[in-house]
């Protein structure tokens, strides 16, 4: 693991964060920083703020008072290029190939190189050349997929949303895995997930989240905690 | 290489890239040329049953004709020219991405133009059989007049089209917007034409007309859309 000074500025600063929509406050005055080369799990009732401060920081949403400075900027797309964002939704062409949908967007970060791609394809356990078209992929596959979008352009800050949402324990615990890998080589990782044991063994922080405000940070995943989260959600 | 330039040049290379991915995806769905063909042969074919006319009538009333054919048959397409990026959200995708915003905008209104030019290439013969319909005038002066008009209506069409996706009755939105903005240029396109093909009047004033309109609204389009892309 690459092990950063503790002088490292951090990779994200929040600044009395606080976001609206309509009357509605999902983010309620979140102030807190995050160190480089670390990968945080980001856990959370439904509605907690999860994916709204995830939009936030990767610049979808623009917050109704306070600032995020992310990687030292003050607007996350003078920085687009550092940072990988991952979704609810898969973010790809249906009606493309995997391949198709992945030399596309590395042409948005003016990658022209189909290698990118191909990598990034097998790095999350896809085959490159095969021929179908996302339409036809399982939601496993178009989230094994819409993983390999968020880091093919190598990106020094990834927002990762519900990665391992519809992938089977398997695959998830490989994506994990693949992770874990990404952050030694000094990355920093965001993950929202509901599933904390599988990232348990790879990560070095845990984000506790609820309405709208981070409530707790911790390195090792506390078993009641979780059981409380699984109570909550399964209720 | 100076910076602006090396970003102009990405631009330009994004634009074709996101041009070529768009001209793929229709070649494979074929949904907006299919639906707008399916349109204005509607038009051609019901109007030419209503009216049966002399070719002197014809070339009288083609202007408006033509173009109300291919001004609903564009309205058609352009309101599938996002759905393709909101469906699987990814749109997101473009926008955490450090392209540029009106290399979105201007692949999207090439793509339009393009689809919008084919279907007049495929509907001309048939205006041609089902109207009886020959030019008095310069036929080049149709083609200018047929390209800038299409300009007219793409640009503004596919810029209010983006504005109205975040909306719940697009479909109804787009030419509720699109059209009272697009008055001038539609003047000038059914006048420009009924002038060439009956030779009666120069073409002129409305062709400088529409070029002036299309030098207008694109610049106001692609300083605006930025924020358009940006808006919750």
């Amino acid at each position: 693991m690459i092990v950063t000074a503790p002088s490292s500025p951090p990779v994200i600063v929040l600044e009395n964060l606080v976001k609206f929509f309509g009357r509605f406050a999902a983010i309620r005055g979140i102030s807190d920083s995050f160190a480089p080369s670390r990968l945080y799990v980001v856990l959370g009732d439904n509605g907690a703020g999860k994916s709204t401060l995830l939009r936030i920081v990767a610049g979808l949403l623009e917050p109704s008072q306070g600032s995020c400075t992310l990687l030292g900027a003050r607007k996350a797309g003078e920085v687009a290029h550092r940072v990988g964002y991952m979704g609810h939704a898969p973010l790809l062409y249906d009606e493309l190939s995997g391949v198709e949908n992945l030399r596309y967007f590395a042409g948005l970060y003016g990658i022209h190189d189909d290698d990118v791609g191909r990598k990034a394809m097998l790095m999350v356990g896809l085959d490159p050349d095969l021929a179908r078209r996302v339409g036809q992929y399982s939601q496993g596959m178009r989230q094994r997929l819409s993983l390999a979008r968020a880091v093919l352009h190598d990106p020094e800050l990834m927002l990762l949303d519900e990665p391992f949402s519809n992938v089977d324990v398997h695959s998830a615990r490989d994506m994990a895995a693949v992770l874990g890998r990404v952050r030694d080589q000094g990355k920093t990782i965001f993950v929202v997930t509901h599933q904390a044991q599988l990232m348990e063994s790879v990560a070095d922080e845990f984000v506790h989240m609820a309405a709208g405000q981070i409530v707790r940070r911790e390195p090792t995943l506390r078993m009641d905690a979780l059981l409380a989260t699984e109570v909550r959600t399964t209720r | 290489m100076s910076t602006s330039s090396a970003s102009s040049g990405q631009a330009v290379a994004i634009t074709r890239t996101t041009l070529m991915k768009d001209l793929r995806m229709e070649w494979r769905s074929k949904d907006a040329i299919n639906s707008m063909l399916f349109f204005a042969l509607l038009v051609v074919v019901i109007f030419s049953f209503a009216f049966n006319p002399t070719a002197e009538q014809s070339r009288q009333i083609a202007g408006g004709l033509i173009w109300v054919a291919f001004l609903f048959a564009a309205v058609v397409a352009l309101n599938q020219t996002w759905a393709r990026e909101l469906r699987n959200q990814v749109l997101d995708a473009y926008r955490v991405s450090p392209a540029p915003p009106n290399a979105l905008f201007l692949a999207k209104t090439i793509g339009n133009f393009l689809f919008v030019v084919v279907l007049e290439c495929l509907m001309t013969p048939l205006f041609v059989i089902f109207y009886e319909l020959r030019s008095i005038g310069p036929v080049w002066q149709l083609i200018v007049v047929a390209l800038l008009g299409t300009w007219a209506l793409v640009v503004n069409g596919t810029f209010f089209a983006a504005l109205s996706i975040r909306t719940r009755s697009r479909e109804i939105m787009l030419p509720l917007i699109l059209f009272p903005i697009s008055i001038p240029a539609l003047l000038a396109m059914v006048d420009a034409t009924t002038s060439i093909l009956t030779g009666e009047a120069s073409p002129d004033f409305w062709m400088k007309l529409l070029a002036v309109y299309d030098i207008v609204f694109t610049s106001i389009c692609l300083l605006l859309f930025d924020t358009v892309l940006n808006a919750e």
